[in-house]
């Protein structure tokens, strides 16, 4: 089913400048590999040489952080929406 | 949640009331509540983008001790936000300049100056006097070593970050909520996430996020409302939407969780910054540059040289020296516009962008490819002083 990737502003150059991305998955690790398909440059940004999601990038479906749901098995239905939340540090 | 701050002991004077009636009229505030205020010690880290707001709205709300730390010296780019510092103190130190402002809009607050590098020897003296500390930095290491700090004494961290347009806020270390660590368990290896000097930043935006955290630390000392506690604000400026996110304390955070492994303040610039320095060093290390007098010595002999530029168009806009212009994000698709039997000096803002497109065009076959040292601004500084720099 198709459900609403969004992509935060640092990672939008490597996601073709798209600010919202539609896939069609199952779970959550289902949408993030085919994102990463689609846009293979966003795949260092996102996960580490492992494989795994990298620590200063957080993934939410609607407002709960997967890694207290079922992780990259979270299942997702029609309505859901996924942020990916990286690391800021701007202040100044 | 106990209360934070005892305002039993403050008094206010007569004309104390009369500059904060309009608090005092609030059921949420009352003269109790400015009491509390006047009472309070807030630490702002950084008086720059979300500092400025941060402690203008605290200094004119009453906070009785005002603490700010900031070794930095005002210049020409930061008048585009960071609202506390004038053309005229550029050149200054913002400390003195955002003490000046700060006393002239009320002279009833105590300020502390910390005109130093924020670090593991010095932060948990610095915060020792204060209450909440609130968070302003620009830079991934200060931040962990805010949070570590405000974890291990026990003081709530007022967060907030921006990026272009985009920010993010929320409140750290509080005994029962989770802390930055809970969050993001390690900072981005350097250069991966682009900093505001590097990627830009909309000069109302700071306002905003800067704006949120004075809200939150003047509610933490009222006691008053729902703190930003477990939630993360996130603004999209372009969008103008406000989305928030849980946060949960990770009971197994290496700072706040139930065993924790750091138990003292490390080396902060270590901890962000060994796997990029090994990863920069191995790349850069090969790649041949030039300098800015050596490249204007041999395009004035007429030499065959073709200068390329891998900025962006609108950067191209602001000011070019006549290179040809394709992005570095580009360069893959682009790179048949190039004659690799040529030499190539490539150029960008200041160098970082240009070093990674001569590795790439080294490694496609162009053998003759060649980075221009300290890039446009360098250029700007040292050959052409009429251009303009950004």
């Amino acid at each position: 089913m198709s459900i609403k990737l969004l992509i935060p502003t640092p990672l939008r150059p490597y996601a073709g400048k798209q600010s919202v991305i539609e896939v069609n998955a199952q779970t959550v690790g289902d949408a993030l590999n085919i994102l990463v398909m689609k846009h293979p440059d966003l795949r260092k940004h996102l996960f580490s040489e492992d494989g795994k999601l990298r620590s200063f990038v957080n993934v939410y479906l609607n407002d709960e952080d997967i890694r207290y749901l079922s992780k990259d098995a979270t299942p997702v239905k029609e309505t859901d929406t996924i942020t990916i939340v990286p690391s800021v540090a701007g202040g100044r | 949640m106990a209360a934070l701050i005892d305002g039993s002991q403050a008094s206010l004077s007569n004309e104390e009331i009369l500059r904060y009636s309009r608090h005092l009229i609030m059921p949420e505030v009352t003269l109790d509540g400015q009491k509390k205020l006047k009472a309070a010690r807030v630490l702002c880290v950084g008086t720059g983008g979300l500092g400025s707001p941060l402690a203008l709205y605290l200094a004119a709300a009453g906070v009785g001790t005002l603490g700010l730390v900031d070794y930095d010296v005002v210049d020409y780019t930061n008048l585009q936000r960071q609202v506390l510092h004038y053309t005229s103190d550029v050149g200054r130190l913002k400390i003195d300049s955002a003490i000046d402002k700060l006393t002239a809009i009320n002279p009833f607050v105590e300020i502390k100056r910390f005109d130093t590098y924020l670090d593991s020897q010095n932060v948990i003296d610095i915060f020792r006097d204060f209450d909440i500390v609130s968070d302003g930095t620009d830079n991934f290491a200060t931040r962990y070593l805010v949070n570590d700090a405000c974890v291990l004494s026990g003081k709530p961290n007022v967060y907030a970050s921006i990026f272009r347009f985009e920010g993010q806020a929320s409140i750290f270390a509080t005994e029962a909520g989770p802390c930055y660590r809970c969050l993001y368990p390690e900072p981005p290896p350097p250069g991966l996430v682009p900093s505001c000097a590097e990627g830009g930043v909309l000069g109302v935006l700071p306002g905003l996020l800067g704006v949120i955290q004075a809200t939150e630390v003047i509610k933490l000392i009222l006691g008053a409302g729902e703190p930003l506690i477990g939630r993360l604000v996130l603004v999209d400026a372009l969008g103008m939407r406000f989305r928030e996110l849980h946060v949960r304390k990770n009971p197994e955070c290496p700072v706040c969780g139930a065993n924790p492994t750091v138990t003292q303040l490390i080396d902060y610039n270590q901890f962000c910054g060994i796997r990029g320095d090994e990863s920069e060093t191995a790349t850069t290390a090969k790649i041949p540059e030039i300098q800015p007098e050596e490249l204007k010595r041999r395009l004035d002999a007429q030499e065959d040289i073709f200068v390329l530029d891998v900025r962006e168009p609108h950067e191209y806009q602001i000011v070019n020296i006549k290179g040809h212009l394709i992005p570095l994000g580009d360069l893959p698709t682009r790179i048949h516009e190039l004659d690799s039997s040529r030499e190539i000096v490539v150029h960008c803002k200041s160098g970082a962008r240009s070093a990674k497109a001569v590795d790439f065009l080294r490694s496609s076959g162009f053998k003759h490819a060649t980075n221009l040292i300290g890039g446009i601004l360098a250029w700007a500084d040292r050959i052409d002083t009429t251009l303009p720099k950004y």
